[in-house]
């Protein structure tokens, strides 16, 4: 999915997404002919009946003509009905999942997607989905209004607290997406990115050896830290919404209405399931639990942060 | 009653029959008691360019920080907060105010042949409302920020920090001063026309304005009681839209839009007025389809009521609730392109100038054009699926509301800057600064068309390094706008100091404001004006050229 499409569309990743190009070509093609018809119309008035001599007058006055009136009204009128048409086609395709779409949960938080596939599988920030196989999102917020979008594959939809929404896809090509957020949801909105992975079907089948597989470590660290943390906590010493990874194993942090404590294991265990308990001074209370983090998971964070000295 | 209500307090009425309205009283309270509609269009003018000159900084700021992925000089909460204030600047202190109530303030009575609007104090207070509101607001920037965007999207704006209640509490005090302008306009037009001045015999302006006050007296309400819930629920924990206290956040985004997309309306109808005013002048050509552009301003008032949840395709509405949306949305796009029809057909056969209302016309006409037609791609359900919330829909706004309404606010000051200061700017930097703004815009919001399609998302502090280029320029593009501003702010305030006396009537209008001098008496007429022919009655070639506004009684 490298190739661009041109100056305007991303990459074409999703069975769907063809139909929304056409459709955007077509109103595209159609806008550019109106335009050139309008500005065309204006220009070209504009010099041929430019003023003279200062005493100029216009050289008819026209207050109406009912079939220019009644033209201009009924083929925009079609024109306009016509997409409306085509509009809607397109977006029941993209809304009706077909129904042996393979069922994925989703959560979305402040500032990250959480996933889980058919099987129970988690996998965080991580959207892992088999080739050629149609995919069913449900999803769910658990704080603010989030919006699930990936722009290669034309889907959009809104994540709300308090009830499932829900979007599918079928990607026919294996490769990698990006999962945006598109409804404004706080500080580090902008940074609220997932990975969609889609594996040949073959390599999907051998989950259970790969993105499936939790092995406690610092690899497996660095790629929660990256899907799960980096949105508010930076590894080079630069301040986000919480304070920096860098440095900061080991290290005594001053406590809101508490006496200072050490950096260790039992500190970032508290801090990731209870995150309020012990806020360091000078940051706000904003970070959000993680419950869908494992004890091997977070057993891994850790040794990722011991590498940030 | 008007005629008592028009003096400023102390003065008698002989006086001011023969003096301009800036003579009729001199210093500081007889600007701050006064019931003249001018005085106080034109108090009214100097708040809504000092709010333009506000959110315009803090759009410069956002296109600054967006120069590159990451922090270029501010942090993410700040930047948060930027678009926020530039939003609700620019909606609520600025668009939504300027043209009916500084220019509709000053022109409307004028071309009905009136000596004032209908109830002049509730006129002052109108403004002085619009003074409280906007004062609110810039105490939220001082006392915590707000970073919810001019929306307020429940459950966030419920539930963060910041000055929330103190911005939503302004914006519902500015309705009032909307409602009460709109109320105001309303009764004026049916009770105060000139004798002989049908409402056909109205300029487009008067009917544009109409449309608008009654979009501005029924949609603000609901605004303000959706923003009272809203602080409802901040406060007393009220569980209405916030889902931890039982509520539902899509029952907000109803709520909202069912006000601000009518909202929208109020924003470009009286653009497009202006536009028609003009238009006609600088061809001197009488207006195409006259009754199709006024009957299309209240086609397009009732079906905008309509259209809301267009703005809701992906909120989670159902998808028959989204179908009828999309249609009523593409109904309302007809009336829309009949006017630019309309003005497109009102230049041919006529006799043209480009003094500098007409380029910023012609500005408008072009940029317009390219937002109607945008549209087009948000209302089809399927497209807007992939567009919604990305800079597709930016630049999509930036064109109808700056490219359109903005546009035709200059268009409107430059028309109107001599009758309302009685002195001409020089033609040649007005002309400049509209060519300037036209490419600098151009330059930073159809770049943005290109940002949205390749799937760039709003409101985002942080992007993707795909992105920068297209960023880029468009930031570019917007310090070119700034030059344009500065050069047309310098050469206008330029005109006071070069002091070249305007002419009653500079560019040979039809309409009833200039057959007056510049600037006006305060009693606007000598005697009240009989009308007897239309707004833009203009003669062709071989014909006489009557004075303005017809016969006098």
């Amino acid at each position: 999915m490298d190739n661009s499409n041109g100056l305007w569309m991303p990459p074409a990743a999703s069975t769907v997404a063809q139909q929304v190009d056409d459709l955007y070509f077509i109103i595209y093609w159609l806008c550019v002919v109106f335009f050139f018809l309008v500005a065309g119309g204006v220009v070209y008035f504009a010099w041929k009946y430019r003023r003279q001599r200062p005493d100029q007058l216009a050289t008819a006055q026209i207050g109406h003509n009912t079939f220019l009136e009644a033209t201009w009204t009924i083929i925009p009128g079609i024109l306009v009905i016509w997409i409306f048409v085509l509009g809607f086609r397109v977006y029941m395709n993209l809304i009706v999942a077909p129904g042996d779409a393979l069922e994925y949960q989703v959560t979305a938080k402040q500032w990250a997607w959480d996933f889980r596939d058919p099987d129970g599988c988690t996998t965080p920030g991580e959207l892992h989905v088999p080739a050629g196989r149609p995919v069913k999102l449900l999803m769910r917020s658990n704080d603010v209004l989030h919006s699930f979008f990936i722009s290669d594959f034309r889907i959009k939809q809104d994540v709300i607290p308090g009830r499932y929404s829900q979007v599918w896809f079928q990607a026919d090509k294996p490769g990698e997406h990006v999962v945006q957020c598109t409804e404004y949801c706080g500080t580090s909105h902008s940074n609220m990115y997932a990975k969609v992975i889609v594996h040949p079907p073959e390599a999907y089948a051998k989950k259970a050896e790969t993105f499936c597989k939790v092995v406690v470590g610092k690899e497996h660290g660095e790629k929660l830290y990256k899907t799960q943390c980096a949105a508010c906590h930076t590894i080079d010493g630069n301040r986000l919404v919480g304070p920096t990874f860098k440095g900061l194993w080991g290290r005594e942090e001053k406590i809101v209405g508490m006496a200072p404590v050490l950096v260790d294991e039992n500190y970032i265990v508290e801090s990731i399931r209870v995150p309020t308990a012990k806020v360091v001074e000078g940051y706000p209370p904003a970070m959000p639990a993680f419950p869908t983090l494992t004890d091997d998971d977070i057993a891994s964070i850790i040794e990722y942060m011991k590498t940030l000295k | 009653m008007n005629d008592h209500a028009a003096h400023a307090p102390g003065h008698d009425a002989h006086d001011a029959h023969d003096r301009p309205f800036y003579e009729d009283g001199k210093g500081i309270m007889s600007w701050i008691v006064t019931l003249d509609h001018k005085r106080i269009g034109i108090m009214y003018l100097w708040a809504v360019l000092a709010a333009f000159a506000a959110g315009g900084v803090f759009a410069l700021l956002l296109r600054l920080e967006l120069l590159a992925p990451g922090k270029q000089f501010v942090e993410a909460d700040t930047y948060n907060r930027f678009f926020t204030l530039h939003g609700a600047i620019m909606v609520f202190l600025f668009i939504i105010p300027a043209i009916p109530s500084a220019m509709g303030n000053f022109v409307l009575p004028l071309m009905l042949g009136a000596k004032d609007v209908a109830f002049p104090r509730l006129n002052l207070l109108s403004f002085y409302i619009y003074c409280v509101g906007s004062i609110m607001a810039l105490a939220s920037i001082v006392i915590g920020g707000v970073d919810t965007g001019w929306t307020f999207y429940t459950p966030y704006s419920t539930n963060v920090g910041g000055a929330v209640v103190m911005m939503t509490l302004s914006v519902f005090v500015l309705g009032f001063s909307s409602i009460l302008t709109g109320l105001n306009f309303i009764v004026t037009i049916h009770k105060m026309r000139a004798p002989g001045m049908s409402f056909f015999r109205m300029p487009l302006f008067v009917w544009a304005t109409y449309a608008t006050s009654i979009l501005q007296v029924m949609a603000t309400p609901v605004l303000g009681i959706t923003l009272l819930l809203l602080v409802a629920e901040r406060v007393l924990g009220v569980g209405i839209f916030d889902p931890a206290l039982g509520g539902d956040p899509v029952l907000y985004q109803h709520f909202f839009w069912f006000y601000s997309h009518p909202a929208v309306y109020i924003m470009i109808l009286p653009g497009m007025g202006i536009i028609s005013e003009i238009i006609t002048v600088f061809s001197r050509k009488t207006i195409f389809g006259y009754r199709a552009i006024a009957y299309s301003s209240l086609g397009i008032a009732i079906i905008s009521f309509l259209v809301w949840g267009h703005h809701m395709f992906l909120s989670g509405q159902s998808a028959y609730a989204g179908m009828v949306f999309s249609f009523l949305t593409f109904l309302v796009a007809i009336p829309s392109a009949i006017k630019v029809f309309n003005w497109t057909a009102t230049l041919y056969k006529g006799s043209i100038s480009f003094e500098a209302p007409m380029m910023w016309t012609l500005s408008f006409m072009v940029l317009f054009t390219i937002g109607g037609l945008t549209g087009l791609f948000l209302g089809a359900l399927g497209m807007d699926v992939h567009l919604h919330d990305t800079y597709f829909v930016v630049a999509h706004f930036h064109y109808v509301m700056m490219g359109g309404t903005v546009i035709a606010f200059y268009a409107g000051l430059h028309y109107w800057w001599p009758k309302m200061f009685g002195v001409m700017y020089r033609e040649g930097p007005a002309k400049w600064s509209a060519i300037i703004v036209f490419i600098g815009f151009n330059a930073t919001f159809f770049t943005q068309f290109i940002l949205g399609t390749k799937g760039m998302p709003r409101r985002y502090y942080n992007y993707l390094d795909q992105y920068q280029q297209l960023h880029q320029f468009s930031t570019f593009g917007s310090w070119i706008i700034g030059l344009g501003f500065i050069v047309m702010t310098v050469n206008l305030l330029a005109s006071f100091k070069q002091g070249v006396k305007a002419p009653a009537n500079p560019w040979g209008a039809r309409t009833l404001e200039w057959s007056i001098p510049s600037p006006p008496i305060t009693h606007n007429f000598h005697k009240t004006p009989v009308v007897t022919e239309g707004p833009y009655d203009f003669p062709v070639e071989g014909q006489s050229v009557p004075g303005a506004g017809g016969k006098h009684a």
